[in-house]
């Protein structure tokens, strides 16, 4: 449905970034999350980023409170959810002063003049009236009495005062839409169907200031231009948006179909790793079992005990739940089950920054237990990728009888983008066999790959005990013998190791040999493509590896290394995968580093791509 | 097809006591109470009729933890304290399995205390053995938290300041649905008590006081010495009143402020005792806070109620969502939903 045709004249753009922010209770949330779809729809590439309050009710108006959701889109591909906004729509003061900095320069500022009263100027720490001091000079200014014009358009339903100014972000929305020739038709009807069966009067106010907003965009005498962002040269095939959560727990679900397995997860809430564990335990119909443990530990233990029994195991957690399942994860390692342990994670150390993003957690993964622990590492690259991540890391599981971490990151989490449907009859399936034989049958034998049978409780003829302690090698019974234990150490390091003959050869973007190599991982996937394709389109000579195997690394990584003058790290941390990669290559690789509880931005790393080749000359 | 073995299970009713028997030698020093629950455990699981390869032993870390070592089950030697949660992973994901955790009183309420209490509340059915001897015998004799109080060990040279647990007030507290007490030598009763866990369906905890030998000799002696055995035991019976001593001479009955006496059957009256309900959760608690050496040691079933277990429960609810579910499994999931084509 489109409300009317464009009176006003419009402008064309390529990408554009739109920052919704307002307090916690406003529903930024939902406004970007429906901005998202609508826009999806019409056929843009998108990528999002919520930035979600550190406090779960910090109090109305204050800073603490502000709550952010960010859409980028566009015409052409789009990598991350855009640097600076060029639009920022903010519903008080404090959602303007925390997110203000962000904005373009000349960007597009739209403020709900309501909000601006003394009392929440001074909740927001503000002196004077940004609306009356100058201050806000730089941008385009749309000061629009939100809450008015919401209460105005649905005052005759009678909605008490509480429940009415609730409704302004579906003003908000409208205009937005408005501006940027959305077809309102998505959010008219996702209103109908989730307020319409509990309450039709608040599904009409909702409507009504949706509407509201859409026209005050074509009647008010404020608004004289709207844009337009055409569709995007997008592959071809069946999308929907996805979250890294969502697409994590689709990827365990679809393992467990390729796999046969059935699926276990044991897991405790934590910020941002929660949504799995929602998204799973909604989701029962398909055969998963998701137990809520006590803690952390009990978590990981019954996930154990699935694999044990026969199933494929998974424990969700973040930083600080991984260092309570260390123990935990050495025990599957000797009892060598294959275990997925899902490490979502967020800025630390102790309890951190749950809301914000980073990536210190790999060295944690890879070194954080006792004795030589070797465990296989598997990070998500962007919030579509950790389906395929984790089909990757059941993969090597089920194969290698193996704990293994999947790492991803609470920008992963809880953003969104455009992703293709794949079609899972196009996916590998994961091989399975267990043990049923009894004859020869000895718990530690190993196939070529080195894993050990799977026989599970229920086989006749293969009662066998595991444990924690030291196994002799073949029979598994309890070892004290010093070379026999030396023997398993390497056993299962090699195991591990032999994982990357498994690999695929490293794919390289750009230029496979040259000047600067840009290695990353994880989260700031999008960023430093998007970078490395700009610092290309000026002549340079760049490469860009992703790594999604952090441990054991590809084999054919060394020399990859070997073939560009310089090598440039860019990570949410103090330089964890440089250090690795120094210690092993011996390569003197240059650490660019941010740990803000913010996902890189592409322009610091494009300056940093540049400052190197620089440097380099 | 399902990738799952399709096995004809083993003839359950051919078991015997040899079956269950490891060829590992067995570690506990001699003269250690482990090996009368070992003997007694292999005498109660023939009895049962589960074919053996559906027995699973999972046990924490301890002497009493490496009990699976020596029973021809599957079975798993795991982490401190962590068995009851392992063995919720076993039995939640295969209900049919018959699930046991053999742990002690320092693997169970001290490391593993969070979990126990959690996986009694749930009901998951399991039969939990916990070896209480009071000490910790592994690591070579320091208080447990049933230690009692004052009592000196290497950690403890000027006597223990802590408070102990009282294991079956606790576990009934937990909410746990069956909760009993028997005594490593007692081997009969030990059997009987051991059944009767099995049977029941949910989780069962089984306090066994297990003499250690090398680290806190003699602790139970009061109870297992024939001379003293009579005055200080109080066997438990469901629907009798509660009698102790040579030929039932006392008796456990309420004073007037509600609290336990001990009274002299022929003259207080056999009608005026308490009578033992292990439905009744008021009088399970009462009992449980009999305590030695005011009162007789009370061994036997505290108590059994029926509630449904977590497994089962689990088992229903993903059963029933998936009668419900679309068909087309996970693609038909990942194909709903808001979704565009681009062409
Ligand atoms: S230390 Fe005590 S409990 Fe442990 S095996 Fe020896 S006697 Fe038994």
């Amino acid at each position: 449905m489109q409300l009317d045709a464009p009176a006003k004249p419009s402008e064309i753009h390529e990408t554009v970034a739109i920052r919704f922010a307002g307090d916690s209770g406003d529903g930024m949330q939902l406004t970007g999350s429906q901005f998202t779809d609508t826009t999806a729809l019409s056929g843009n590439d998108l990528s999002t980023f919520p930035d979600f309050p550190a406090e779960i009710r910090a109090p109305a108006g204050s800073l603490a409170g502000v709550s952010g959701f960010q859409v980028n889109f566009s015409s052409s591909q789009v990598y991350t959810p855009g640097d600076e906004p060029d639009v920022l729509v903010a519903m008080n003061p404090a959602a303007l002063r925390a997110n203000l900095a962000d904005l373009k320069h000349g960007g597009i500022l739209i403020l709900n003049t309501e909000q601006f009263g003394p009392k929440n100027l001074e909740r927001a720490g503000y002196k004077s009236n940004p609306l009356e001091d100058g201050s806000l000079s730089p941008y385009q200014v749309f000061p629009v009495d939100i809450t008015g014009i919401t209460l105005r358009a649905i005052t005759d339903l009678g909605l008490n005062q509480r429940v009415a100014v609730r409704t302004k972000n579906f003003f908000a929305l409208g205009l937005v839409y408005w501006m940027f020739n959305r077809d309102i038709q998505h959010t008219v009807d996702w209103i109908a169907s989730t307020f319409g069966p509990k309450d039709q009067t608040i599904a009409e106010a909702n409507l009504r200031a949706l509407k509201a907003g859409y026209h005050y965009g074509e009647t008010a005498e404020v608004f004289t231009t709207r844009y337009t962002v055409a569709k995007a040269a997008i592959a071809p095939g069946r999308y929907k948006t996805i979250t890294g959560n969502e697409a994590a727990a689709l990827g365990f679900l679809a393992a467990a179909e390729l796999s046969g397995l059935e699926l276990f997860l044991g897991s405790y809430p934590i910020t941002p790793a929660s949504d799995i564990l929602h998204f799973l335990a909604k989701h029962k119909g398909l055969g998963v079992k998701t137990f809520q443990a006590e803690d952390e530990i009990a978590a990981i233990s019954s996930a154990i005990g699935a694999a044990y029994a026969g199933g494929l195991a998974l424990t969700t957690t973040s930083g600080p739940g991984v260092a309570l399942k260390s123990e935990a994860m050495n025990l599957a390692l000797m009892l060598e089950l294959p275990l997925i342990i899902a490490n979502i994670q967020r800025g630390g150390p102790s309890t951190g920054l749950p809301t914000k993003t980073e990536q210190s957690d790999l060295l944690q993964v890879m070194f954080g237990r006792n004795g030589e622990s070797p465990i296989p590492i598997i990070a998500a690259a962007s919030p579509g990728d950790s389906f395929f991540a984790v089909l990757e890391a059941c993969r090597i599981a089920v194969q290698f009888m193996t704990p293994v971490i999947f790492l991803s990151d609470g920008y992963l989490a809880n953003s969104s983008e455009p992703w293709r449907i794949p079609n899972l009859s196009d996916q590998p399936k994961i091989p399975v066999t267990f043990r049923t034989d009894p004859v020869g049958f000895q718990p530690y034998l190993r196939d070529e790959n080195l894993a050990r049978p799977w026989a599970i409780p229920g086989t006749p003829g293969l009662e066998h005990r595991v444990g924690g302690l030291e196994k002799q090698d073949g029979s598994g019974n309890v070892s004290y013998d010093a070379l026999n234990h030396e023997k398993m150490v390497k056993l299962r390091a090699e195991k591990v190791r032999r994982i990357a003959d498994s690999l695929p050869p490293t794919f390289i973007h750009g230029d496979p040999e040259g000047d600067l190599l840009v290695i990353a991982w994880g989260g700031p996937f999008g960023a430093v493509r998007a970078a490395v394709d700009k610092v290309r389109a000026m002549g340079k000579s760049v490469g860009h590896v992703h790594l999604r195997h952090l441990n054991p690394f590809p084999n054919d990584l060394g020399d990859i290394l070997s073939r560009y003058k310089c090598v440039l790290v860019p990570e949410l941390n103090l330089g964890q995968l440089s250090l690795l990669l120094r210690a092993r290559y011996v390569v003197d690789c240059v650490s660019y580093n941010k740990v803000q509880g913010k996902p890189f931005k592409e322009s610091e790393i494009t300056r940093a791509v540049l400052t190197q080749l620089e440097a380099i000359k | 097809m399902s990738i799952y073995p399709k096995v004809t299970h083993t003839d359950a009713s051919k078991l015997g006591r040899k079956d269950f028997q490891t060829d590992q030698d067995v570690r506990w020093c001699p003269g250690c109470g482990d090996y009368a629950i070992l003997a007694a455990v292999h005498k109660a699981l023939p009895e049962l009729g589960i074919p053996r390869e559906n027995f699973v032993f999972v046990s924490g870390i301890g002497c009493s933890s490496r009990f699976p070592y020596y029973t021809q089950t599957f079975g798993m030697h795991s982490i401190h304290g962590r068995a009851p949660a392992i063995a919720t992973g076993i039995k939640t994901l295969r209900p049919e399995l018959s699930v046991w955790v053999v742990t002690g009183d320092g693997d169970a309420l001290s490391i593993g205390g969070n979990h126990l209490i959690h996986t009694l509340r749930r009901n998951v059915d399991l039969k939990i053995l916990m070896f209480n001897n009071r000490i910790y015998g592994l690591t070579k004799g320091q208080y447990s938290p049933t230690s009692e109080q004052g009592k000196k060990t290497k950690s403890s040279p000027l006597g223990s300041v802590d408070y102990p647990f009282n294991p079956i007030s606790l576990a009934l507290g937990a909410e746990a649905s069956f909760v009993a007490r028997s005594v490593d030598v007692d081997s009969k009763h030990l059997g009987e008590t051991l059944s009767r866990a099995a049977a029941h369906k949910g989780s069962a905890f089984v306090e066994i006081y297990q003499n250690c030998n090398i680290f806190n000799d003699g602790a139970f002696d009061y109870l297992t010495d024939r001379a003293t055995k009579i005055d200080h035991e109080l066997r438990l019976e469901h629907g009798k009143p509660m009698r102790f001593g040579p030929g039932g001479a006392k008796g456990i009955a309420l004073d007037t402020r509600m609290q336990p006496m001990v009274v002299d059957v022929a003259t207080f009256g056999e009608d005026r005792l308490l009578i033992h309900d292990e439905t009744n959760d008021a009088l399970s608690f009462f009992v449980s806070r009999l305590v030695h050496p005011n009162f007789p040691t009370p061994v036997g079933v505290f108590r059994a109620v029926e509630r449904p277990s977590f497994d089962e429960l689990m088992q229903a609810q993903v059963d029933k969502a998936k009668a419900k579910v679309k068909p087309g499994g996970v693609q038909a999931l990942l194909d709903g939903g808001e979704t565009w084509t681009v062409t």
